[in-house]
């Protein structure tokens, strides 16, 4: 039956989050962007919340069900706190979920536990390439078989943590399917490039790498000799990205309306006259509309629904949409301060532009 | 826990009007645009013995069924959902003829949130009638849309034991079915006391052949030609004391506000944008229909920079639609479960209103000159579209009640 309400379990990880978001992430999210930085402790307390192990069943090491519902819930509230802060805190989910999603029941078994049980330690994917228009399911980096090893060719960018990563899930072209590689960072041919400079999510620390005949063991592929299938994992990571879009807004939303209700301009607060008023009703209402499509594409993903990978895809693009569209104006409410590092509004408009590619660095 | 599966009677609703759509709509869509005031009298015997089937109005006392029949129970409460789900395909159907369904609609609507339970066995019991009958809402004033609350100079007068109305409205759809070709009703709003303002308004049933009651005129418009648009004119109209809607006590005093208005809009509004998204939807798909006929494969999953123009016009729709949608199903779900929804409802017009219109207005101009073309719908649904950001509270009506909710501000405080 159609319901809108979480469960008790969901509502209380939720709360959890929102303290962490509003206590600990939102505050340090200036400083963290204009020091290009999270202290390690942040990122720490973030991941004690169990985000990632909630959704990780017992057999391996967890102590919930996989469910993206759950995910998407939480995700929202790390992008209302900071994403950069949530990229960060999240970032070896991209690593586990896919795995989790595809691995065979042996790396299931042996992979996620060290990453899940310990501390947060930078086990991260390297997804997305430098082309302007990057497609998942046509990736440039190519992974051959070559006797017992796949050999890697290609470059990547956006690997968060790249310098000092436990381990990376490389995706590449196999013969024209996207498949995933366990690689060390050590590998030889594997080279980290410099640290990224990015129009938004500063705080994270983003690398370009590239493989060059790098060669890891027929064991690394996720899913083994069959492979997995990528769609859900798109669709995981597309959620995820899209949430984190819903949050994010709901912040730039929640800061422009209370500042339009402080602000006065020609004798009573900005918030009193319908040009602002209009602006915020429709802001509200686009990130209600969008939280839902997320909600029910996280939902068909859940329960195996033939259309779950498009429904991801559709959230995504509404999610991308609606977070420059409130971001902007919520800039546009604040006027000049707007434009001002020393408000918050800047930052989330130059993070809700990255929406679009933040799949791959994220999943649920 | 966060769920989006449908559940068997809503299941049930939507084969059955999906039914009904294709094959007693669609196939005289074009006739009954092109009769205007034309009583569709074949849908219409049609759709009131399905609904006798159903167990009579489609509004009805959620909890008075349940007592009828305790094996019902097995259900959560999906009322307003199931309606919003029929609303959508009966428009996707044909709109002008959803607005002609005998079973009860805006005039039942305000009878089943502001009755007692005594009005809403007296006045929805006639859609369980031998004969089909119309219901309709009478609000807008020839000086006064959205204003009409405050602005109203329809009065009632208590004389006796009855209320005696006065006045003059107009747009009433389906207000000559009700009052002329039905034993219908219409439900007045009008004031007890003029000094009061907005909070001197209430609903009023005025039924079928009150004598002081007329319709001089029904309206010729762009869209939903089906369905009539009735001026009402209420001249020393003599009601029974009983038909002012609520309990008399509170009824007499004149402080309490506006609320019973309200009321209705919190459950009407979601429905009105059910049925715009019914439109929206048959517009999409015919878009899609044409394409795949032309050949023309739409690809999912990839960036904007490599889709086509119709690749990226068609998911923005399909994201329009479906998102649009669910604030409609949120909305009636808190109406099922009797949370305040007075927010959602309006998010849920606004977004309903702006998406029906994009798309069919995107659809036509898409799809050149047989967007165009009277040879098919698509021309149609683009006119059919804009009443619903018109009608039940305009956009900019909505946007204002969104806005004053989210802001916390009284009308005072933003108008």
């Amino acid at each position: 039956m159609s319901s809108f309400e979480p469960t008790e379990e969901q509502a209380m990880l939720v709360d959890a989050v929102k303290r962490y978001s509003s206590n600990d992430l939102r505050p340090a999210a200036h400083d963290a962007d204009e020091e290009r930085e999270f202290a390690f402790d942040l990122l720490e307390k973030g991941w004690e919340l169990g985000i990632l192990q909630a959704s990780i069943p017992e057999e391996y090491g967890g102590f919930g069900d996989h469910s993206a519902v759950t995910g998407v819930l939480a995700a929202e509230e790390l992008g209302w706190g900071d994403i950069a802060g949530g990229l960060a805190v999240m970032a070896p989910a991209a690593y586990v979920i896919p795995i989790l999603l595809g691995g065979t029941e042996e790396q299931k078994k042996n992979l996620i536990l060290p990453v899940i049980e310990a501390e947060w330690k930078p086990y991260v994917a390297a997804f997305n390439e430098p082309q302007f228009d990057f497609y998942a399911g046509e990736m440039s980096t190519t992974a051959q078989l070559e006797g017992e090893n796949y050999v890697l060719n290609g470059e990547k960018v956006r690997v968060p943590f790249a310098d000092k990563a436990e381990s990376i899930l490389v995706f590449a072209n196999l013969d024209g399917k996207t498949q995933a590689f366990i690689v060390s960072p050590d590998a030889e041919g594997l080279q980290v490039g410099e640290r990224e400079a990015l129009l938004g999510i500063q705080a994270l620390p983003t690398y370009s790498v590239r493989f060059e005949n790098v060669t890891v063991p027929f064991e690394a592929r996720l899913g083994g000799e069959e492979g997995f299938d990528p769609e859900l994992v798109f669709a995981s990571s597309n959620v995820a990205a899209a949430a984190l879009g819903v949050g994010l807004s709901r912040g730039a939303y929640e800061y422009a309306r209370d500042y339009a209700k402080e602000r006065e301009a020609f004798g009573g607060p900005i918030a009193q006259k319908q040009s602002i008023a209009f602006m915020l009703a429709e802001m509200a209402i686009e990130i209600e509309a969008i939280r839902l499509l997320v909600w029910e594409a996280a939902w068909k993903l859940d329960e195996g629904k033939e259309d779950a990978s498009h429904a991801a895809y559709v959230a995504l693009t509404g999610a991308s949409d609606m977070a420059m569209m409130v971001t902007d104006r919520a800039v546009q409410i604040l006027g000049g301060y707007g434009y001002i590092r020393e408000y918050p509004v800047e930052l989330w408009m130059r993070n809700g532009r990255g929406i679009p590619t933040f799949p791959g660095l994220v999943s649920v | 826990m966060i769920s989006f599966e449908l559940v068997k009677p809503i299941v049930n609703v939507r084969n059955m009007t999906q039914m009904v759509a294709e094959n007693m709509m669609r196939p005289v869509s074009r006739y009954y645009d092109d009769h205007e005031h034309e009583i569709p009298w074949d849908y219409i015997n049609f759709m009131h013995d399905a609904s006798q089937q159903m167990g009579g109005a489609f509004v009805t006392d959620e909890e008075e069924k349940k007592e009828e029949k305790p094996e019902k129970k097995k259900y959560p409460p999906v009322g307003y959902q199931r309606l919003a789900h029929m609303a959508e395909m009966l428009s996707w159907g044909d709109t002008g003829l959803y607005l002609c369904s005998p079973v009860g609609l805006l005039g039942a609507a305000a009878v089943s949130a502001t009755g007692t339970p005594e009005q809403k066995k007296r006045f929805l019991s006639r859609f369980s009638g031998e004969k089909p009958v119309f219901d309709g809402m009478a609000m807008t004033e020839p000086h006064a849309g959205s204003e009409m609350p405050s602005q109203t100079r329809t009065t009632a007068v208590l004389d006796g034991d009855e209320w005696v109305l006065n006045g003059e409205k107009i747009f009433v759809t389906a207000g000559h079915k009700s009052l002329i070709d039905s034993d219908g009703f219409i439900v007045v709003w009008a004031t007890i006391d003029p000094e009061a303002g907005r909070a001197g308004v209430r609903p009023f049933v005025v039924e079928a052949g009150t004598p002081g009651c007329t319709v001089p005129n029904v309206e010729h418009k762009l869209g939903i030609r089906a369905s009539d648009t009735a001026t009402v004119l209420l001249q020393d109209c003599r009601i029974p004391f009983g038909n002012i809607l609520g309990s008399p006590e509170i009824e007499k005093k004149t402080k309490k506000g506006f609320k019973g208005a309200m009321a209705t809009f919190d459950a009407s509004r979601p429905l009105v944008a059910a049925s715009a998204l019914g439109i929206a939807r048959a517009a999409l798909d015919f878009l899609k229909e044409i394409l795949k006929e032309e050949g023309i494969t739409l690809r999912s999953g990839l960036p904007r920079s490599r889709m086509t123009n119709l690749e990226r016009e068609v998911i923005d729709m399909e994201v329009m639609l479906r998102s649009a949608w669910l604030l409609v199903l949120k909305a009636c779900w808190m109406m099922d479960n009797k949370k305040p929804n007075n927010l959602e409802a309006s998010m849920s017009k606004v977004r309903a209103g702006d998406v029906v219109v994009k798309i069919t207005q995107r659809a036509v101009e898409l799809l050149g000159t047989i967007g165009y073309s009277k040879e098919h719908l698509l021309e149609k649904w683009f006119r059919d579209a804009k009443i619903n950001d018109l009608y039940e509270g305009t956009g900019q009506i909505n946007r204002l009640i969104v806005a004053r909710r989210i802001l916390d501000y009284t009308r005072h405080e933003l108008s």
